[in-house]
């Protein structure tokens, strides 16, 4: 493939030229200032795309009724069910469990594990294949206090600073005290992170974070921590039972109010299936399919929000959800790469983000949301940003002063993933800079738990992206794999201990039924079914012709 | 999705790829059917632009999960090519067929009682492993230019930490079982291979095991407790006070003036 057009190479120069100085300064400690506090809050209200004022309603059913959220969120709040409540024969169910799991990603895994320990039959259903999540797309690491200059202490203050002071206190306690024992567990199960040749752990910084507490498996932590608890689970098949291309389309609930089960949907047969079980757990992700302002997203094909819509409609809030977290840093060239994310280890390892003049504009490591802001400034207002052939803006991520700062052939070493997705289409990374723009990628917000992963609805339990609180209104790298573990296993304890206890009532969907009355008396009758599911991604021409479906 | 989008700033655009004026249109031979879909887009990109949605085959859309690994030849080719349809260019005239997933060989073991070396282990589970003729198939066909044969040669040397680490960028997409002629599930192999290297090649973090007791016996406990009863301006006092651990420093090297709260 052919790499950069002539374009782009000749604006390269700019960046080439101010490079050799840019890394002396680095190599001396002094970096671009930090915003202060005062200046972050004015950059946000005015750049920020969750403060805008437009592509926001009013939600008008349910329990978050009267808030202000992004309109492609209160579509799916205010769907209609995928199946006819009252028809729905519940006396007899097709599968009996003790916790049922829904989602696949690495909260439901973690949970299965838990639950699995603690004694209990557990079944997970997923939409996709076990593993398919936004879990596998994290890159950059997994925090931790695991060295001795650090403690959960500072790590609870970088958590809360970077989330502006909004987060759920007792989720923060929790998530940081959990942290190094969750490191532990992946030591205990095989997961290759980066360490020193005497076993201690390799660390680094990530925006916002005071102590080098990044722990990775080269830049593909995610992937590496999925597949191997996927694998745990796989070893653990005689309780662990997965039901794939199975996703859940509504909760279950008896008559004394307790979460008792959910009905699949098989994607591949179309059939229903009725799971009956003494715990639930959502771990359905998050939902940046949804494009929320039409912006392109990080997220894997099946993150699209299901769990908050069934959890809504069994009258479980959710908090923030008007809040989201666009990554700072995702590729805006090659066209096939746009939308891919560039972790933020890339700047954790000294790259600069520069303007076309070749300028640093920011410190490279704010906060995600802060640097987001100060791209689109960039870009924007002040009008430097770099404009692609075919018309999208961006800036430099500067790439090639990694291997000056740290030795040649660290780019291949750290960044191996990165590497062969620019190599494919022309571009050496180690060599040539990146060009990024803000992107989707994170749910901050989501169904509203408490400490142990539980809801105001007993039996039910969520955990993962698909929650909101932990991260408060922006989230700092390194600690969703960290958010998903923590409240995973939590939950999967949590879960299990109720369902060694609970006795429960007769089955309904009458929360189901009820909520499709609210949404008639709004006039939302006509609403779509809900969840999603899957994204659609054909072109208009094309859905023209596809004039109605055909069951053939 | 339009082909005469006209050419200008574009900020956000969601997932449908913009296409530049004039467009080249292309023939792509989807399992065996013609459809006509412009020049750069990937391979995933291009079978949604014909208008299929997809169950299977599709993922992380980013390279890393291994959905959507594919098989093609061009007309009148011989060779037989592989690659991630969300990674790949389309190219004029590929004969494409996906592979959403293949049946590969696993067995169960227990990581906390492990009762022999890793070597053995891989041994006693994966015995297919010394079939390997070295024909070096897998290698050709895997998309993330592993050296799948490579990795293979090291578990029958018996070098296991050699043979996780030359197969860590493993998506367990499965084309290299799909076309080896020992029928060795080269990722499940691997996957127990990497698993037994960090677990019993690799040594243990000292400091990792004191801060996890510590952990346990609570002593973080009311620290934690005290700043989440903490109202906002001592918060933010408090997080203006850190002091930043230097970037270059070494792990455990550097010590903060205030040890009060480590």
């Amino acid at each position: 493939m052919s790499g950069y057009p002539a374009e782009l190479k000749k604006l390269i120069k700019a960046v080439e030229k101010t490079r050799p100085q840019r890394v002396e300064q680095s190599k001396k400690g002094e970096s671009f200032a930090a915003l202060t506090l005062e200046q972050r809050k004015i950059w946000l209200d005015k750049y920020h795309p969750d403060f805008k004022p437009s592509g926001k309603r009013e939600v008008k059913v349910g329990p978050n009724k009267g808030d202000l959220l992004p309109e492609e969120v209160v579509d799916i709040l205010e769907s209609k069910s995928r199946v006819d409540a009252k028809t729905v024969d519940l006396k007899n169910v097709d599968i009996e469990t003790d916790v049922l799991v829904i989602g696949g990603g690495g909260a439901g895994t973690a949970a299965a594990l838990m639950a699995q320990e603690a004694g209990c039959n557990v079944v997970i259903a997923t939409k996709l294949r076990h593993g398919d999540s936004n879990t596998v797309m994290a890159e950059g690491g997994i925090q931790g206090a695991t060295q001795e200059p650090d403690s959960p202490f500072y790590h609870y203050l970088d958590v809360v600073g970077g989330g502006h002071f909004s987060n759920e206190p007792k989720l923060v306690a929790a998530l940081t005290n959990d942290a190094p024992l969750i490191i532990k567990w992946l030591e205990d199960l095989g997961t290759m992170l980066d360490k020193e040749p005497d076993g201690r752990l390799k660390t680094r910084h990530g925006g916002g974070t005071s102590r080098k507490r990044m722990h990775s498996a080269g830049d593909m932590t995610g992937a590496e921590i999925m597949r191997v608890i996927r694998d745990e689970a796989r070893n653990r098949s005689s309780q662990i039972k997965v039901i794939e291309f199975a996703p859940a389309v509504e909760l279950i609930l008896d008559d004394k109010g307790n979460c008792a089960g959910a009905i699949l949907f098989d994607l591949e047969t179309k059939e229903f299936i009725k799971v009956k079980a003494k715990s639930v757990i959502m771990a359905t992700g998050g939902g940046g399919r949804l494009h929320i302002q039409g912006f392109a997203c990080t997220n894997h094909y099946g993150a699209t929000a299901d769990g908050l819509v069934m959890a809504y409609r069994a009258g479980v809030r959710n908090v923030l959800m008007d809040s989201t977290q666009y990554h700072p840093t995702g590729a805006v060239y090659p066209e096939q790469n746009v939308g891919l994310l560039i972790t933020e280890k890339v700047r954790g390892l000294g790259a600069q983000l520069l303007n076309i003049e070749g300028e640093q504009f920011c410190f490279p490591l704010e906060p995600r949301d802060i640097e987001t802001t100060c791209i689109i400034k960039e870009c924007t207002d002040i009008g430097k940003g770099v404009m692609t052939p075919i018309g999208r803006l961006g800036v430099w991520l500067d790439s090639p002063m990694i291997d000056m700062l740290h030795g040649e052939g660290t780019v291949r070493k750290e960044l191996p993933a990165k590497y062969i997705q620019f190599i494919r289409h022309g571009i050496d990374i180690s060599k040539e800079p990146m060009l990024i723009y803000p992107t989707l990628h994170y749910q901050n917000g989501g169904i509203e738990i408490m400490d142990q992963g539980d809801t105001t609805v007993p039996g039910f339990y969520s955990a993962g992206e698909a929650t909101g609180g932990v991260h408060g209104r922006n989230r700092l790298m390194g600690n969703s794999l960290l958010d998903i573990l923590v409240f995973g296993r939590r939950a999967g304890i949590a879960a299990a201990e109720h369902a060694k206890k609970v006795k429960n009532g007769k089955l309904t969907l009458s929360h189901v039924e009820d909520f499709e009355k609210e949404l008639g008396k709004s006039g939302l009758k006509d609403a779509k079914e809900g969840p999603m599911l899957l994204p659609d991604y054909a072109p208009d021409d094309v859905k023209a012709r596809q004039w109605k479906t055909m069951s053939v | 999705m339009s082909a005469k989008k006209k050419i200008q700033p574009v900020i956000a655009c969601g997932d449908k790829t913009i296409l530049p004026e004039g467009a080249k249109m292309i023939p792509l031979i989807i399992m065996g059917k013609e459809h006509m879909i412009p020049e750069t887009l990937t391979v995933m990109k291009a079978i949604e632009y014909t208008g299929h949605q997809y169950t299977r085959g599709c993922g992380c859309r980013g390279g890393i999960c291994g959905a959507c690994g594919f098989f093609y030849r061009f007309e009148g080719d011989y060779k037989l090519k592989t690659g991630l349809a969300c990674q790949t260019v389309a190219e004029p005239n590929m004969i494409i067929t996906q592979l959403p997933f293949f049946p590969m060989k696993r067995t169960s073991f227990d990581i906390e009682n492990l009762h022999a070396t890793p070597d053995e282990l891989i041994r006693m589970h994966y015995p297919e492993v010394f079939k390997c003729v070295g024909c070096g198939t897998c290698t050709r066909t895997c998309p993330m230019e592993i050296d799948v044969m490579g990795y293979v040669a090291a578990m029958k040397q018996g070098n296991i930490k050699k043979a996780a680490e030359k197969s860590f960028d493993c998506i367990l997409c499965g084309l290299c079982a799909s076309r080896c002629p020992a029928q060795i599930s080269q990722p499940t192999a691997a996957l127990m291979a990497r698993r037994l290297s960090a677990k019993m090649l690799t040594p243990k973090a000292e400091h990792l095991e004191s801060r996890a007791e510590e952990v346990k016996s609570g002593k973080y406990e009311g620290m934690l407790s005290d700043l989440t009863k903490m109202d906002e301006e001592s918060l933010k006092e408090l997080y203006l006070e850190r002091e930043r651990e230097p970037d270059l420093a070494k792990a455990g090297e550097w010590m903060p003036e205030d040890k009060s709260r480590l």
